[in-house]
């Protein structure tokens, strides 16, 4: 009853949001692991948020429930203040030693 | 099975029928007696005061001497105005009760005549010996000063606990404390490695008997539900107790008591820390190891009597322990040199005999001899201290000569004479009287091997007289000659000190001994004067009929040592008297006399021989001494004897073997435990647990960015699937 009413508002099916979602994230996944830009690897974490965020508002729709959107509304707050703080830092130590490569990084763990 | 008490002690003692005990007096007139105990307690806390302040003067020594003054007076009066036992409530110390039980222990203080006859000469020698040690310890004045009359003050305070208290719980206490006096007084020197050693082995030694005293303690609450005097010996002359703890716990507690008088009254297994006690400053060994606290022992038998009487075998315990004590360590006094130690071992000697005393049923021999010997034995101890004031710390017998001849050395050498003769049981002395009453009742009372034990006794008489005037004739007989010792309160001729060893021996270059001045004399003089008046009381009509030997004899009835003054007749003071009835078929003889009168014969013989021996070989003919020596040290056969009792027996070596070999071991064993096991296994363990994760797992932080994000990210798939196949197995199960 309930999946018949949502599909009545929507053409598109919950698994198909959630393939979105899952697209997105592993996309940004990937890009995060593979690449050693830092600038690119930030930009795919945000593609990660992004595709939480598509979860997040397709399980809302789903169940007539808000509380999907309001976390999406938390999501894009607080990747905001992350990006600013982010990209504060990237040129921070781009600043340092003028690149940008993540494995220029390493001693860091010390 | 535990017949009634009253039988029990008339099978025993014939004659005498079970003295009552008289009905406590809860008085109140007399409350003043309690500053006998208090006066040596603010004169503590005075003296910690003038520590405080740093007194640089002989305030202290005036505070001791002034408040135990004040004790002693108090003792004089309160000996005057008792008739009767009396308990003196000072305040509610520990007052329990329960249904069907109750457990008091009040700060009261007991008073018949036994705890008179010991207060009497435990404050009055106490004062004198601090008069003594005011001139004594003068060096020390402004630096350990306090600290020796705090000592002396609280082991007053703590000797006034044990010998007055109401009940076992403040004897207790009184215990542990002239313990911890007696800790503190011997390692007074506590720069010197040897005294520090003494003052812990007289400590851990005296444990052995305080568990013996704290177990007996609990035991006699438990068996008869009240720690205090009068009660139990109420509850004792009832006999109605016989079947608490099928009768054993009755039997056990004289042999713990038993225990706890060996310790502190340094007899035969735990002797070993009297002499070696000399370590402390000689008042010290004069008051606490020669006087007062080694008698405790005496005192808390007698005092017990009654626990002993329901156990005989215990009292032939004591009574070989004791005879034997006084044996060997007469043996081992001959052989000395160091005048103290000679005097240390005397001690343990006779403290060997007022055991024998003791359990040959003459607890009014042993009270007598524990009188007469604080006195005399305190003299000894003075002057040899007096000798090692003077001499820097001179104390070997050989290296002393003729103080007799020497200016200002006189009294020294006579007050010396006095205790000698004492000590040796010259006749008409007062050593004399008490060690025959001992004597003769070793063969009145009949016991396993009674009669040996008393040939033993007049043997070691022998030996006593012997090795007292060997002191004597070498130190302060002969011609003059000395040699500085090496130390001690070296103040005025510390460049001469130097000098000397350059030198030759004779010491009369550069080195001036300095004789002692008024209150060492005086204090000398006082106390073999009264070493010599302690032959009086034997001689005092007695109060109470039935009984002889004076007022020491009349002080022992009057209290719960009663049971132990065999009634006789016949028995002491009466040189005339030889109409004993032979009635009693428990009465021994010697040689066929009566061993009163017979005790008078061989103990002046064997006391003169034994001088006339010293005279010889220590005085007349030195050089025979010497001779004699080098022939026992040059036939294989008796080699051994001499070098034996040089060695003391080897009883340090075999108690080095047997217990503190043993103990060392363990505790190495243990150290090892703790070390490698708790430190090593657990607790070092334990912590490199963490650190071996740690090194398994710190690969993983290599410093790149994307391998961490791998971690993640497969820590979050496992994380995932993890939870779909649980989810599953129970969605799983719960459908089936």
């Amino acid at each position: 009853m309930m999946l018949q009413l949502a599909s009545t508002f929507s053409q598109l099916s919950l698994s198909q949001y959630l393939v979105l979602s899952s697209l997105l994230f592993v996309i940004g996944l990937v890009g995060f692991l593979t690449r050693r830009n830092l600038i690119v690897m930030f930009l795919c974490t945000e593609l990660m948020f992004q595709a939480a965020a598509i979860a997040f508002v397709a399980f809302g729709r789903y169940w007539f429930d808000f509380s999907g959107q309001v976390f999406v509304i938390f999501i894009l707050t607080v990747a905001a203040a992350e990006a600013a703080l982010a990209l504060a830092l990237v040129v921070l130590l781009y600043r340092r030693r003028s690149t940008l490569n993540a494995d220029d990084w390493m001693e860091l763990c010390e | 099975m535990m017949t009634s008490t009253a039988i029990r002690i008339a099978e025993l003692v014939p004659a005498v029928p079970p003295v009552p005990v008289a009905e406590v007096v809860e008085a109140t007139s007399h409350w003043w007696a309690g500053f006998i105990l208090w006066f040596p307690l603010i004169s503590l806390v005075l003296c910690g005061l003038c520590a405080a302040f740093r007194v640089r003067s002989k305030l202290p020594a005036w505070i001791t001497i002034g408040s135990l003054a004040c004790s002693f007076v108090l003792t004089i009066l309160l000996g005057n105005a008792e008739d009767v036992p009396e308990r003196i409530l000072l305040f509610e110390w520990i007052s329990m009760e329960w249904l069907g039980g109750s457990f008091v222990a009040n700060f009261a203080l007991y008073i018949d005549s036994l705890t008179i006859l010991w207060m009497s000469f435990v404050t009055g020698l106490g004062t004198l010996i601090a008069l003594y040690a005011s001139e004594y310890m003068e060096p020390d004045v402004g630096k350990g000063y306090t600290r020796f009359f705090s000592g002396v003050s609280i082991f007053l305070f703590a000797m006034g606990c044990l010998v007055m208290g109401d009940n076992l719980l403040m004897l207790y206490l009184g215990w542990e404390g002239v313990g911890f006096a007696s800790y503190w007084l011997i390692g007074y020197y506590y720069r010197r490695p040897e005294a520090v050693a003494a003052a812990k082995k007289a400590f851990i030694v005296n444990r052995i008997g305080d568990l013996g005293l704290a177990l007996a303690v609990y035991l006699i609450w438990a068996t008869f539900g009240t720690v205090q005097y009068n009660e139990l010996m109420t509850i004792i002359q009832s006999g109605d107790f016989s079947e608490v703890y099928e009768g054993w716990s009755v039997k056990a507690i004289p042999y713990l008591l038993m225990l706890a008088a060996f310790g502190k009254s340094a007899q035969l297994p735990l002797y070993v820390w009297l002499p070696d006690a000399m370590e402390g400053p000689t008042p010290v060994s004069a008051l606490i190891h020669a006087a007062t606290m080694v008698t405790a022992g005496i005192y808390l038998i007698a005092r017990m009597y009654p626990f002993f009487l329901l156990e005989p075998a215990s009292l032939h315990l004591v009574a070989w322990v004791g005879g034997l004590t006084a044996l060997l360590a007469a043996t081992i006094g001959m052989a000395q040199y160091d005048i103290k130690r000679i005097f240390a071992y005397s001690t343990v000697s006779q403290l060997g005999f007022m055991f024998l005393g003791l359990g040959v049923l003459t607890t009014y021999g042993a009270a007598y001899h524990v009188f007469t010997h604080a006195f005399f034995k305190a003299v000894l101890f003075l002057t040899a201290g007096a000798v090692m004031h003077g001499f820097a710390g001179q104390l070997d017998l050989r290296k002393l000569s003729g103080l007799r001849r020497m200016k200002g050395w006189r009294i020294v050498a006579w007050t010396m004479f006095v205790g000698c003769i004492c000590l040796a049981g010259f006749p008409f002395t007062s050593g004399y009287f008490s060690k025959d009453a001992i004597l003769a009742e070793a063969f009145v009372t009949q016991g396993p091997g009674f009669q040996v034990l008393g040939w033993l006794a007049i043997f070691t008489a022998f030996l006593t007289a012997y090795y007292t005037f060997r002191v004597w004739c070498r130190v302060c007989a002969g011609p003059v000659h000395y040699e500085p010792g090496d130390e001690l309160h070296d103040d005025d001729h510390h460049d001469d000190h130097h000098d000397d060893h350059h030198d030759d021996h004779h010491g009369e270059h550069g080195f001036h001994p300095h004789a002692p001045r008024f209150a060492i004399n005086f204090v000398l003089v006082v106390i073999s004067v009264g070493a010599l008046l302690a032959a009086v009381p034997y001689f005092m009509p007695n109060e109470v009929e039935g009984i002889k030997g004076g007022w020491v004899a009349d002080m022992v009835h009057g209290s719960s040592a009663a049971s132990g003054i065999p009634g006789h007749p016949d028995h002491p003071g009466s040189l005339s008297d030889s109409a004993h009835g032979d009635g009693h078929a428990h009465h021994g003889t010697i040689l066929g006399m009566d061993p009163h009168s017979a005790m008078y014969y061989i103990s002046g013989v064997v006391g003169g021989v034994g001088l006339l021996l010293a005279f010889w070989l220590h005085l007349w003919r030195r050089q025979d001494a010497d001779r004699l020596r080098s022939w026992l040290l040059s036939r294989a056969w008796i080699r051994w004897l001499p070098v034996a009792m040089e060695n003391k027996w080897y009883v340090d070596e075999v108690y080095h073997a047997l217990v503190r070999a043993p103990l060392w071991l363990l505790g190495h064993v243990f150290h090892a435990f703790d070390r490698y096991i708790v430190d090593g296994l657990l607790v070092d363990g334990t912590s490199r647990l963490p650190r071996l994760l740690g090194r398994w797992f710190q690969p993983l932080q290599n410093g790149l960015l994307q391998s961490y994000a791998v971690t993640m990210a497969g820590g979050a798939v496992l994380i995932v699937l993890m939870m779909v196949l649980m989810m599953q197995f129970f969605q799983g199960g719960a459908v089936q």
